[in-house]
C-alpha cells in the first residue's frame, strides 16, 4: 500500500506555455517519508496534486505515467489523503466531528464505523475538544489538526501534506508536526512539501529535490542532499538548515518620534499599549495569537480609531485614523498580512502608481517613482502583469513597494515575511535595513524568530492571548 | 464574527425536536394559502394558531420580538403608504388630517396585510430559529431525497458566510492603506464600494475553489454511495405535524369563506 511508481511523468495545465513538472522519474516504496523540495516554481504542489488525483485530465495536458500501487491517481483516491495549508478552506461542517465524519460518509465507511473512527483520528491528532465544538471557535492550529484529523480518519496509504504549516503561528506548527508524527503509523507513505526544512527533517527518512526546468536533481538521505546540494538550494531559496543570518542593527541611535501611544486600547482586541516609534529604528511585535499584534498595526497604520488612549504622529494634533487617505498615505504606509487585499488595480506598474497619482503628482514623476521601484524590488519583468497572479515571495515586494511608492516616513507591516522563501527574506531584510538607515521607522509584527533576531533594535512583546471569547454552541 | 446566535428557542421542546424537513414542511402548508386572500381575517386567525404553538416550539416570546424586529418596520412602512396613497377610500371616514383621508376601508386593507406579513414570516422565523442548519441539510438529504452536492455543498458555503464580513473590513481598510478614499463625494463612494465587492467577490471566488478542492479530496460527490453519520428519522409524530398545519390551514380558510369574508387574489 501507498507505493508511488512515477516514470517520465509531466504535466501542463491547459494554457500554459511551460509545463508545471516534467521528466520525472521516481520510485517510493511503502512506508517511506519523503521530503519534496525544489525552488518555489518546481512543480512541487503539482506534483501533490496529481498524486492524489485532482488533476481533472481536462485541465491540461500529462505525459509519461503516474501510478500509485499500480492504479491510476484517480483511481485510487481511497487510497490517498492530502491536507493543504489553509485550514479555513478545508473544513465544511459547522461541528468538529462531523467534519472529521465527512469524509467517512463521502467514502461510504459504514454508520457504525464511522464514529469510532472519529473519536480515534481526534485522538491521534491531539485535538484538545470534545466533538461537538464548533469549527467557527478553532485557532488556526485547531483547525489544522482538525484538517488533519478528517485526511488520516479515511486512513490512506499514502498522506501527502503541502506546506501543512505555511498558515500557522510557531507554536501551532509545533504542534501540527507532532500530530502528523503520532498521526502516521509505519504503514503510512509520506511525502512532505514545506519551506521550512529543519523543522521537518525529524519527519522525514528521504529528501527528493526537483529541477524547476525538469527531473530529479537530488534523492537520498537528508545528510547527503543537503551536503552535496545544501548551497545551491540555500541560493534558490529553500530554507535548508543551519541557516544564521548576519544581523543588521540600527548603527545611530533614533531620533524624533514619528508616532506614539499612550494607553492606546481596543476594545476586546487590545489591551493598553504605550509606545513610541522614532525615525530610523526597526520595532518588533511580537507576543502570540490573539494578543493583538496586527489590532495594534491597525492602530498605528491610522487604519483603526482606539476605543481609550490617544494615537499621536508627525506632530499632528488629529489622530491618524482621523487623516484623509492621501494624507496618511504620505506619512504612514501599511503592508498587510496578505497582499492580496490591498491590490486595487490589474496590472503591477499601475499598483505602484496609483498612490502617485492620488497625490497628484506629474505624469513624469509618477514614470519616474514607478521605474525606480520597479528596479529596486526586482520586478521590472513583472509590471504588465496582473497582481493577483503573482507567486507569494512577487506578491509580498510588490505590497511593500506600493507602501514606498508614496513615500512615508513610517512603515508598518503585518507578517511581512511569513510563508517567503529564503531568498526573498533575505531581499526583505535588506531592503528594510536599507530604509532603516535612510530614516525610516519601521513597526513589524512578526512571529519570526530569524527576522526579529536578524533586523529588531527594539522588541515589544504583546502577552498572553484573551480567553476565547466565542460562545459555546448550545447543543442538546 | 459567527452565526452562533443568542439561543430563541429551547432545542428540547415538544415540536422543536420534530425533523426539519416536517417543520420546513409544515410552515409552507401552513403560509402558502395564506398568499391566495386579501382579508384580515384569514391571517388574524393564521397567526392566532401560531402564537397559540409558539410555546410548543420553545420560543420564547421576548427573544422573538427582539429578532423580528424587521418586521415591525415593515409593518409600520406599510402603514404609512397606505395612508398616504391608498386609492380605494371606501368605508366610513374615520378622521382627516390635511389632505388625507383615513377610513375604515383603508385601515381594514392595512391591517390585512400587516397581519399576512406576520402570518407569513413567523412560521419561517421559528423552524429557523429552532433548527441547526446541519440537521437541516442531513434532513434534506435522508427525508427529502435532496441531492447532496446541493444539501451539503450549501452547508459549507454557508460556513464561509462569517468570513466575508472579516474580509470585507479588511479590504476596506486596505483600500484607505492605499490612499483611495471616497470622502464625502456620492459617486466616490459608489465607486469604492463597487471596487471593493469586487474584490471580495474574487476573494470569495478563490476560497470557494479551495474549498470544493478540498470537499474533493476528501471523497465528495465522487459517486460512491454516501452513508450518514447522523441519521434523521421521519417519524410518525412528523407525518402529525405536516398533516395538521395542513388541516389548520383548510379549516382556518373555510371559516373565512363560510363567513363570506373570503377575497381571492385572483377574480
Amino acid at each position: 500500500m501507498g507505493e508511488v511508481q512515477l516514470r517520465g511523468f509531466g504535466w501542463r495545465h491547459a494554457g500554459r506555455r511551460a509545463w508545471a513538472v516534467r521528466g520525472l522519474d521516481l520510485q517510493i516504496r511503502h512506508g517511506e517519508r519523503v521530503l519534496l523540495l525544489g525552488p518555489s516554481g518546481a512543480g512541487k504542489s503539482t506534483l501533490l496534486a496529481a498524486l492524489a488525483g485532482l488533476l481533472p485530465e481536462d485541465s491540461g495536458e500529462a505525459e509519461g505515467t503516474i501510478e500509485i500501487d499500480g492504479l491510476e491517481p484517480r483511481k485510487a483516491r481511497d487510497r490517498t489523503g492530502i491536507l493543504f495549508q489553509d485550514p479555513q478552506t478545508q473544513l465544511v461542517m459547522a461541528r468538529s466531528g462531523d467534519d472529521v465524519a465527512f469524509g467517512c460518509e463521502n467514502r461510504g465507511v459504514p454508520a457504525g464505523d464511522i464514529w469510532p473512527r472519529v473519536s480515534d483520528a481526534l485522538d491521534r491528532v491531539g485535538f484538545p475538544y470534545p466533538i461537538n465544538r464548533p469549527t467557527a471557535a478553532l485557532s488556526g492550529g485547531e483547525a489544522q489538526r482538525l484538517a488533519l484529523a478528517g485526511v488520516i480518519a479515511l486512513r490512506p496509504g499514502l498522506l501527502l501534506l503541502d506546506e501543512p504549516t505555511a498558515n500557522l503561528d510557531p507554536a501551532g506548527a509545533t504542534l501540527i508536526r507532532e500530530a502528523i508524527a503520532r498521526a502516521a503509523g509505519p504503514d503510512t507513505t509520506l511525502i512532505v512539501v514545506e519551506h521550512r526544512v529543519a523543522e521537518v527533517l525529524p519527519l522525514v527518512d528521504r529528501v527528493v529535490v526537483i529541477e524547476p526546468g525538469g527531473g530529479v536533481r537530488a534523492d537520498g538521505a537528508p545528510e547527503l542532499v543537503f551536503a552535496a546540494y545544501g548551497d545551491k538550494l540555500a541560493d534558490e531559496g529553500v530554507w535548508v538548515p543551519g541557516f544564521r543570518a548576519t544581523p543588521r542593527k540600527a548603527t545611530v541611535a533614533a531620533t524624533a518620534d514619528l508616532v506614539r501611544t499612550e494607553q492606546a486600547t481596543v476594545a476586546g482586541r487590545l489591551p493598553p499599549v504605550s509606545l513610541a516609534v522614532g525615525a530610523g529604528e526597526v520595532l518588533a511585535v511580537t507576543g502570540p495569537n490573539g494578543a493583538g499584534k496586527s489590532t495594534l498595526a491597525l492602530l498605528l497604520g491610522g487604519l483603526l480609531a482606539p476605543s481609550a488612549g490617544r494615537v499621536t504622529a508627525f506632530g499632528d494634533k488629529r489622530p491618524p485614523h482621523k487623516w484623509r487617505a492621501a494624507t496618511l498615505t504620505q506619512r504612514i504606509g501599511s503592508v498587510f498580512q496578505n497582499p492580496e487585499h490591498q491590490f486595487v488595480t490589474a496590472r503591477v506598474a499601475d499598483e505602484l502608481a496609483l498612490g502617485p497619482r492620488r497625490l497628484g503628482r506629474s505624469p513624469g514623476e509618477v514614470g519616474r517613482i514607478v521605474d525606480e521601484l520597479l528596479h529596486r524590488l526586482r520586478l521590472d519583468r513583472l509590471a504588465a502583469a496582473n497582481p493577483y497572479t503573482l507567486s507569494g515571495g512577487e506578491a509580498r515586494r510588490l505590497s511593500v513597494a506600493t507602501a514606498l511608492a508614496t513615500a512615508p516616513r513610517l512603515l508598518v507591516l503585518d507578517e511581512p515575511t511569513f510563508g517567503q522563501d529564503r531568498r526573498t527574506w533575505l531581499e526583505l531584510v535588506a531592503l528594510l535595513a536599507e530604509l532603516r538607515d535612510e530614516g525610516h521607522g519601521i513597526v513589524a509584527v512578526t512571529h519570526d524568530a530569524d527576522f526579529t533576531r536578524t533586523l529588531a533594535d527594539r522588541n515589544l512583546a504583546l502577552g498572553e492571548a484573551a480567553p476565547d471569547p466565542l460562545p459555546r454552541r448550545l447543543r442538546p | 464574527m459567527n452565526l452562533v446566535f443568542e439561543t430563541v428557542a429551547d432545542a428540547s421542546a415538544p415540536l422543536a425536536r420534530r425533523n426539519p424537513v416536517a417543520k420546513l414542511g409544515a410552515a409552507l402548508l401552513f403560509t402558502l394559502p395564506l398568499v391566495v386572500t386579501l382579508d384580515p381575517v384569514t391571517p388574524g386567525l393564521a397567526l392566532a394558531v401560531e402564537l397559540a404553538v409558539l410555546p410548543l416550539f420553545g420560543v420564547r416570546l421576548r427573544v422573538l420580538a427582539r429578532r423580528a424586529w424587521p418586521l415591525l418596520v415593515a409593518a409600520g412602512g406599510v402603514l404609512l403608504s397606505m395612508l398616504l396613497f391608498a386609492a380605494d377610500h371606501s368605508g366610513d371616514l374615520l378622521f382627516s388630517v390635511g389632505p388625507l383621508d383615513v377610513t375604515t376601508g383603508v385601515l381594514s386593507a392595512a391591517a390585512g396585510l400587516i397581519l399576512r406579513i406576520f402570518a407569513v414570516a413567523l412560521p419561517g422565523i421559528v423552524v429557523f430559529a429552532t433548527t441547526d442548519p446541519t440537521d437541516l441539510a442531513d434532513a434534506l438529504v435522508q427525508n427529502a431525497k435532496a441531492p447532496a452536492r446541493f444539501a451539503i455543498g450549501a452547508l459549507a458555503a454557508f460556513r464561509l458566510l462569517p468570513l466575508l464580513g472579516q474580509e470585507w473590513r479588511m479590504l476596506t481598510l486596505a483600500r484607505r492603506a492605499r490612499g483611495v478614499d471616497a470622502g464625502y463625494h456620492p459617486v466616490a463612494r459608489l465607486r469604492l464600494f463597487a471596487s471593493t465587492g469586487f474584490a471580495l467577490l474574487v476573494g470569495a471566488l478563490r476560497r470557494g475553489v479551495r474549498l470544493a478542492v478540498a470537499m474533493d479530496a476528501r471523497g465528495f460527490d465522487a459517486g460512491t454511495p454516501r452513508t450518514y453519520a447522523r441519521v434523521q428519522h421521519f417519524t410518525r409524530a412528523d407525518t402529525a405535524l405536516v398533516a395538521g398545519a395542513g388541516l389548520t390551514c383548510a379549516t382556518i380558510l373555510t371559516v373565512t369563506i363560510a363567513l363570506g369574508l373570503f377575497r381571492p387574489i385572483i377574480g
